[in-house]
């Protein structure tokens, strides 16, 4: 049931972040300048009046610029409207009360919006460098524990090393080598990078174990002496039978690299300003008035939160094992 | 077991070697450098280069790296640009810092976790019944901790903190306590750092404890034991307790590891003055001696986590220690 639970969490986030230009109310840069760190704009059915109306809900008017504070304003109803312009809900008077419905932050950007396109950028950015660092240390692990020898030697300890470094420490000084200000584009690609050099060991190592003794069993001797190349016997026979741990793996891999990306991102190093990441998202709320009068800008923390909760869900039997069985 | 020993010391001291000098290298790699980042861009040209020739940095790089080496070697680290100090004289005490919080939330999870995780798996296979119950609810709770990694839990604890006042947001002593030693004050601002770095570990902790437990209670001579009217807690606590230490104790190792990066995070969002956030301010300053030392320093921590755990585990289990 649990199991359920989660997958059930990863599609809505999949479906969310896939259709985010749908299903956001505003572009992720659009800002308010009249509305910077406005609160949430809950929408209503009912007035003050007790009457009944179409979802609609109250713009926010400044009371004190100073601190930031706003109060509802109870007589206009600014409605909602549905499907246009390619969205799927925004404000009627989009303009001058638009729908926040995570509030805005410290520029007077929908908060919502930058939750659904940061999340096209956390989350891709943690299932490329997951399949990256799959590949390149399934190919590793596979070669090490197909041919065995010196290159079996070399490779793994070459894993074992990236494995004991201090990951965070090495990600931040290879992060820095690299100018501080670079465009988005490159950041993704560059992160995505480090991150698969440094998860490749975790597949490496168990590969190479599973391809070590799989090659000793009866169906991979018999593919060889039917003629089959190497490269055919360890692609279709033997790398098969990691799958499980695979597929575990990946599981484990990608909460990590969310949170790493959210890391970088945090201390500056990750992605620039007007990107719109989960990680920048919480940089931009790295404030102490915060936590106390704005706490909707922690919204990406909690995103993040379900994200892993619903990938530690679907694992919920398998890692406990995995966690014991590298001892 | 001697040689095992000697073999993992020669590794760590490799590995130590290795980080370092690429730090510091990666880093003298870096468009910029301490100069042109401190300096501006404006700076009249005379007055960088008279700057750069000062800190040495006008050399090859071939050069500096031997420069840095040979200095090494007799044990000085060169002198921080950043905080014009010996590194040899910033690091200790940032590193001390870092392990007083590593270690308090060590302390704090296995006090947590542990006992959580015999009350767990003592009781899975009980009869339906109101015991269930509580094995549900430590079993929810850490998995939804397990979802929190100290990223999340220190704004989530610096969120209860400053909604209610209870305990220091940032920061390791007040202005006016004492500087130094353990005092009341210390242990306040311990609360929000200490705690985002072992809530996720004690919830850790807590599902290996109840995976060995639960095993260890399904084994033969805890039934023979029950068999001979011993009390049921006494069993538990006592004899298989015992026979269910080693996961959590071979897990140490790699905890040490993870203490180290997660509460480079806890040390960022919490303004603790330790060994991570000298290392980003340093890479930031582009401060290349510093970046170098303080990877040293990190390499270190995760080198000494892993021989002390090896070294138990070795004397525990002699079979680890056969090559």
């Amino acid at each position: 049931m649990l199991r359920t639970l989660g997958l059930f969490l990863i599609a809505i986030a999949g479906m969310a972040v896939v259709g985010a230009s749908a299903l956001a109310p505003h572009a992720g840069d659009r800002s308010y300048r009249a509305l910077l760190n406005a609160p949430p704009t809950a929408p209503h059915v009912r007035d003050d009046m007790g009457d009944w109306h179409a979802p609609f809900i109250y713009p926010w008017a400044l009371v004190n610029q100073l601190e930031q504070r706003y109060e509802q304003d109870r007589s206009t109803r600014v409605p909602l409207v549905w499907l246009s312009g390619g969205r799927l809900v925004q404000s009627s008077d989009d303009a001058r009360a638009p729908l926040l419905l995570l509030g805005s932050d410290s520029y007077g950007r929908d908060v919502f919006s930058r939750l659904l396109f940061g999340g096209r950028v956390s989350l891709g950015l943690a299932v490329i460098a997951a399949l990256g660092a799959l590949l390149l240390g399934a190919s590793v692990g596979g070669l090490a524990g197909y041919t065995g020898g010196p290159a079996d030697d070399v490779l793994m300890r070459a894993a074992d090393f990236v494995l004991v470094l201090p990951a965070m420490y090495v990600a931040l000084a290879l992060r820095a080598v690299l100018p501080l200000v670079l465009s988005p584009r490159i950041v993704f690609l560059l992160l995505a990078v480090i991150f698969a050099i440094v998860g490749a060991p975790f597949f490496a190592r168990g590969v190479r174990a599973i391809v070590r003794s799989e090659r000793r069993q009866d169906y991979a001797a018999a593919a060889i002496s039917l003629g089959a190349s190497h490269a055919r016997v360890l692609a279709r026979h033997l790398l098969p039978a990691a799958r499980g741990f695979m597929v575990v793996q990946i599981t484990m891999l990608i909460p990590a690299f969310i949170i790493a990306e959210a890391t970088l991102s945090f201390v500056g190093l990750g992605f620039p300003d007007p990107t719109a990441s989960w990680g920048t998202m919480l940089h931009d709320a790295s404030n102490v008035r915060v936590f106390g009068d704005f706490p909707w800008l922690l919204s990406p923390a909690a995103a993040m939160f379900f994200v892993v909760l619903a990938l530690n869900l679907v694992l919920e039997r398998a890692d406990i094992t995995v966690a014991t069985d590298n001892q | 077991m001697v040689p095992y020993i000697a073999r993992r010391l020669i590794f760590a001291v490799f590995l130590v070697f290795a980080v370092s000098s690429s730090s510091l290298i990666l880093a003298r790699l870096a468009g910029g450098d301490y100069v042109t980042e401190s300096l501006g861009i404006e700076a009249h040209a005379a007055t960088v280069e008279q700057a750069r020739a000062r800190y040495g940095l006008d050399k090859s790089m071939g050069a500096q790296y031997r420069d840095w080496l040979g200095r090494v070697v007799r044990l000085d680290l060169g002198r921080s640009l950043l905080y014009d100090r010996p590194v040899s004289d910033l690091i200790p005490e940032r590193a001390a810092n870092t392990a007083i919080l590593a270690f308090t939330a060590l302390l704090f999870a296995t006090l947590i976790g542990l006992p959580l995780g015999v009350v767990a798996g003592s009781r899975r296979r009980g009869p339906g019944g109101a015991g269930d119950v509580i094995p549900g609810v430590i079993r929810a709770t850490s998995l939804i901790l397990l979802s929190m990694p100290p990223l999340l839990t220190s704004l989530f604890l610096i969120f209860v903190a400053a909604r209610t006042g209870w305990m220091p947001i940032a920061g390791m002593r007040s202005p006016g306590e004492p500087a130094t030693g353990l005092t009341l004050d210390l242990l306040r601002h311990l609360i929000v750092p200490a705690g985002a770095l072992a809530l996720p570990l004690a919830a850790m902790f807590e599902r290996l404890q109840a995976q060995a437990m639960a095993e260890a209670i399904g084994a033969p001579f805890v039934l023979a034991t029950l068999a001979r009217g011993v009390p049921r807690s006494r069993v538990v606590w006592r004899d298989a307790l015992k026979a269910s230490l080693r996961p959590i104790a071979a897990v140490y190792g790699i905890v040490i590891g993870t203490l180290l990066s997660g509460s480079f995070v806890v040390e960022v969002i919490t303004a603790w003055p330790g060994l991570g956030r000298l290392m980003l301010d340093a890479l930031r300053a582009r401060d290349v001696f510093l970046v170098a030392g303080c990877a040293g320093a990190g390499s270190i921590f995760l080198a000494l986590g892993s021989l002390l755990s090896d070294a138990a585990l070795a004397l525990v289990d002699p079979r680890v220690a056969e090559p």
